[in-house]
C-alpha cells in the first residue's frame, strides 16, 4: 500500500551559495565569516524574526534553509520532519565548554542538542508534528527514504520535509527537501543524491 | 540616566542577542519579560549570569530573578545594594 | 506488518549490570542517587546516579580492552553483550543496531584520551557496532530526552520495511561536567534527590546508565510476550526548553496514539511518565495526563530510582514497563511526598501485585518534543 512519493521544492545552502530547486538564488563573497553569511541571508530574504538573532548558527541554517523553501508558509501543520547530520550540536558544545570554564551560559547550553533546531522550526511555522533527528556519518539517503515512507504509511501524512543540516569548524552544509504525494521529481535514492550533490556547475 | 543603567541595557542587548536594538529603545521602567522586552525564561537565566559574572552577586533562588529582573530599575537598584564589585 | 515485541534486555546501572539485579534494586526501593563532591560547580555537593570507573573496568575487561573504549562505549558494549549472550543464534548479519544517546562522548572533549572524532556520534556508533561485527551500520538517534522510546519505534519501523529482520536497541549517557554545569546553569539541579510529582520538588538528578533491548517478531508462542503496539511524537511548538503549559505536545502525541489504535484510556493499566521531577515539567505532564483522561491510570516515575538518564531514560523506563507488564507489578513512584500538581494523577505509592496488560510509556524533552508508545502483553 505503498504511495508513491515526489520531491516537490529542495534548497541547497553551500560554500556561500544558496540553491532552490538548483536554481542559483543568492551568491555572496566567499570571505563572509558564517555569522555574517547567516545575516546576510536573512536582510536579503527581507526576514522579520527576531528570535533569529537568539538561535545558534546551526538552527540559523536550518531556519533560513526552511523559509527559503518553503517561502515563509509550511501550509499543513500536519507535516512530518526527519532531520539529521554529521556532528549533532558539536559547534555549539565546544561553545557552550568554553563558557564552562568560568560562567557556564545557559543560553549555549539550551542550543547543545541537534534537535532544538526542530523545537525552533516547529514554533516558528506552529508544527505540533512527528519530529525525528538522526545522526549518520554523511548524508544518507537510504535513512530518509526509509524513515519517510515509514511516515507515510502510517500516517495520514501528506507532507515531509527532509533535512540535512550539518556544521562544524565553520563548515555548513544544508540539504532540505519537501517531500509530497505530488511534484516534479520521484523521491528515490539517485535523485536525492544528484539534488543533495550536483555534479554539473 | 545613571552609568548603571546604560551600562545595564548594553549588557543586556549584547548578552541576550537583541539585535538591532539600541539602548535608548529600552525604558527604564519598561517590563523585562512578557508584554515589554518580551524576554523569555532563558534570558532570565542568562541575567542571573550576567549578575554573578559583573557584579558579584550570585542568585541561588530562581524565585527572586522575577522581582529583580522586572525592570532595569529594579534591576539597577538591586545591583547598588548587593554588587560585591 | 509484522508484530515487534520487546525480547532480552539488559540494564546497566548503578543499581546492577542486568536487568535482574535492578529490578531487585527497584522491590527494594533502592537509589542510585548519592551525594557526590564537586566543588566548582556545587558547594554542598549534588546527588546523582554515578557508576564507578573501576567496577565498569572490572566488568568489561572480561569482554574487552577496556583502554580502547570510553566510558559511555563500555557501558553499552556491556548492555549489548548482556542480550547477545542470553540471544546465542542471533544472526548479526541480518540485525540492525540503533543508538540512542544525547550526549554520546562529550565528556571527552577537551581531553586527548581518545581520537577527536570519538565526539561524533556516529564515530562511537562505529566503534560499538564494529565491536560486535554488526553488518549494518548504526542509526543514530539524538532526539533529546524522547531518544530512548524514540529509537525502539525506529527499530520496529525499520524493520516492517525489512531493512534489517530484527534490532538492537541500545542507548546510554553519562553524568560528565558539560550536562552538570549546564543544567546547573538552568537551576534545574535538586539539592536533594529528586521528588517527582511531588510538592516539595526541586528540580532534577542526574544519572548515568546505559541499556539495550532485541526487538523483533519474537519466536515463543508459550511464553508471555510484551508487544511494540505504536508510537506516536509531537511538538509542542511553544518553546525550545520550558514545557508548554497546557502539555499541547504531550497530550496531542497521547491522544493521537489511542485514537490511531482504537484505544480509550480506560484500557491502560499502568502509565510510565517521565517525571523529572522540575516544577514545570511533572505539572505540564499532569495537565497533559489530565487532559487526555488518565487521571486516574496508575503512574510512576522512575527518575527517582537512577536519575534523569537522558538519552537512556526512555529506554530503561521502556523496559522496566515491559517487566511491569510481565510480572504484573506497580513499581512505586519512590521519593513522592504529596500531589504537588494541579490535576489529580494516581501516583503509585507502593509496589504491588496487579494483573496488567497494557502500559503506556511517555517522555518529553527539550527541542518540545514529547513521545507516547504503547506496550501490551500477549501469550
Amino acid at each position: 500500500m505503498s504511495r508513491k512519493l515526489y520531491i516537490k521544492n529542495s534548497v541547497v545552502i553551500r560554500d556561500s551559495k544558496i540553491f532552490r530547486n538548483e536554481e542559483l538564488l543568492l551568491k555572496t563573497n566567499e570571505g563572509l565569516s558564517l555569522s555574517s553569511f547567516l545575516k546576510a541571508i536573512y536582510k536579503e530574504q527581507n526576514l522579520k524574526y527576531p528570535k533569529f538573532f537568539k538561535m545558534d548558527s546551526l538552527s540559523k541554517l536550518g531556519y533560513l534553509g526552511v523559509e527559503i523553501l518553503s517561502k515563509g508558509n509550511i501550509a499543513d501543520k500536519q507535516t512530518a520532519l526527519v532531520f539529521a547530520n554529521s556532528t549533532s550540536s558539536l559547534e555549539t558544545d565546544e561553545a557552550y565548554a568554553a563558557s564552562m570554564k568560568k560562567f557556564p551560559s545557559p543560553s549555549l547550553f539550551v542550543y547543545t542538542l541537534p534537535n532544538i533546531m526542530l523545537g525552533e522550526l516547529s514554533i516558528r511555522h506552529e508544527l505540533r508534528s512527528e519530529n525525528s533527528f538522526f545522526i549518520s556519518e554523511s548524508f544518507d539517503p537510504e535513512l530518509f527514504i526509509g524513515y519517510t515512507k515509514i511516515l507515510f504509511q502510517q500516517e495520514k501524512i501528506e507532507n515531509v520535509l527532509c533535512g540535512w543540516v550539518d556544521l562544524h569548524n565553520n563548515d555548513y552544509d544544508v540539504f532540505l527537501c519537501q517531500i509530497a504525494l505530488s511534484g516534479g521529481t520521484d523521491f528515490n535514492e539517485e535523485e536525492l543524491k544528484k539534488l543533495y550533490l550536483p555534479t554539473h556547475e | 540616566m545613571s552609568d548603571l543603567h546604560t551600562e545595564l541595557k548594553k549588557s543586556i542587548i549584547e548578552q541576550l542577542n537583541l539585535e538591532d536594538m539600541e539602548v535608548s529603545e529600552i525604558e527604564n521602567d519598561e517590563h523585562l519579560f512578557g508584554d515589554g522586552l518580551g524576554l523569555d525564561s532563558i534570558d532570565a537565566l542568562e541575567l542571573i549570569v550576567l549578575l554573578e559574572k559583573d557584579y558579584g552577586i550570585k542568585l541561588t533562588d530562581p524565585n527572586q530573578g522575577k522581582e529583580i529582573f522586572n525592570s532595569i530599575n529594579t534591576m539597577a537598584d538591586f545591583i547598588e545594594k548587593n554588587r560585591t564589585r | 506488518m509484522s508484530r515487534n515485541y520487546l525480547l532480552s534486555d539488559s540494564i546497566i546501572s548503578p543499581l546492577g549490570f542486568g536487568t535482574t539485579e535492578n529490578l531487585a534494586a527497584i522491590r527494594n526501593s533502592e537509589s542510585a542517587l548519592k551525594l557526590h563532591k564537586h566543588p566548582r560547580f556545587f558547594e554542598e555537593g549534588y546527588y546523582a546516579g554515578l557508576i564507578g570507573d573501576e567496577l565498569l573496568d572490572e566488568k568489561f575487561v572480561k569482554i574487552g580492552d577496556v583502554y580502547l573504549y570510553t566510558k559511555l562505549e563500555k557501558l553499552i558494549i556491556l548492555a549489548i553483550q548482556k542480550v547477545l549472550d542470553q540471544q546465542p543464534d542471533l544472526d548479526l548479519i541480518k540485525t540492525g543496531l540503533i543508538i540512542s544517546t544525547t550526549k554520546g562522548n562529550i565528556a571527552e572533549l577537551g581531553k586527548n584520551n581518545f581520537s577527536a572524532d570519538r565526539l561524533y556520534l556516529w564515530k562511537m556508533g562505529n566503534m560499538i557496532s564494529d565491536f560486535f561485527g554488526f553488518k549494518s551500520k548504526s542509526i543514530i538517534v539524538s532526539n533529546a530526552c524522547v531518544s530512548g522510546a524514540l529509537a525502539i519505534k525506529v527499530a520496529n519501523d525499520f524493520i516492517n520495511i525489512n531493512k534489517f529482520e530484527n534490532a538492537i536497541v541500545a542507548g546510554g549517557d553519562l553524568v560528565s561536567d558539560f550536562v552538570l554545569s549546564g543544567f546547573q546553569s538552568f537551576q534545574a539541579i535538586s539539592p536533594q534527590p529528586c521528588r517527582p510529582f511531588s510538592r516539595d520538588r526541586k528540580g532534577i538528578s542526574l544519572g548515568e546508565a546505559a541499556a539495550a533491548v532485541l526487538i523483533g517478531t519474537g519466536k515463543s508462542k508459550d511464553e508471555e510476550q510484551i508487544q511494540y503496539i505504536d508510537a506516536v511524537t509531537a511538538n509542542d511548538a511553544n518553546h525550545i526548553s520550558g514545557p508548554s503549559r497546557t502539555g499541547e505536545g504531550l497530550y496531542k502525541s497521547i491522544s493521537s496514539l489511542l485514537e490511531r489504535n482504537k484505544m480509550n484510556p480506560g484500557e491502560i493499566d499502568f502509565l510510565s511518565a517521565h517525571g523529572t521531577a522540575t516544577i514545570y515539567n511533572d505539572e505540564m505532564e499532569a495537565i497533559a495526563f489530565n487532559r487526555a483522561g488518565l487521571s486516574m491510570t496508575p503512574v510512576n516515575s522512575f527518575k527517582s530510582y537512577y536519575g534523569h538518564t537522558l538519552g537512556a531514560s526512555a529506554l530503561i523506563e521502556s523496559i522496566l514497563t515491559k517487566h511491569s507488564l510481565l510480572n504484573n507489578e506497580l513499581y512505586e513512584s519512590m521519593n513522592f511526598t504529596e500531589l504537588g500538581v494541579s490535576e489529580e494523577l494516581n501516583i503509585i505509592q507502593h509496589t504491588e501485585k496487579k494483573e496488567l496488560n497494557v502500559a503506556l510509556k511517555t517522555a518529553s524533552g527539550f527541542g518540545g518534543c514529547n513521545l507516547a508508545m504503547l506496550l501490551k502483553k500477549e501469550g
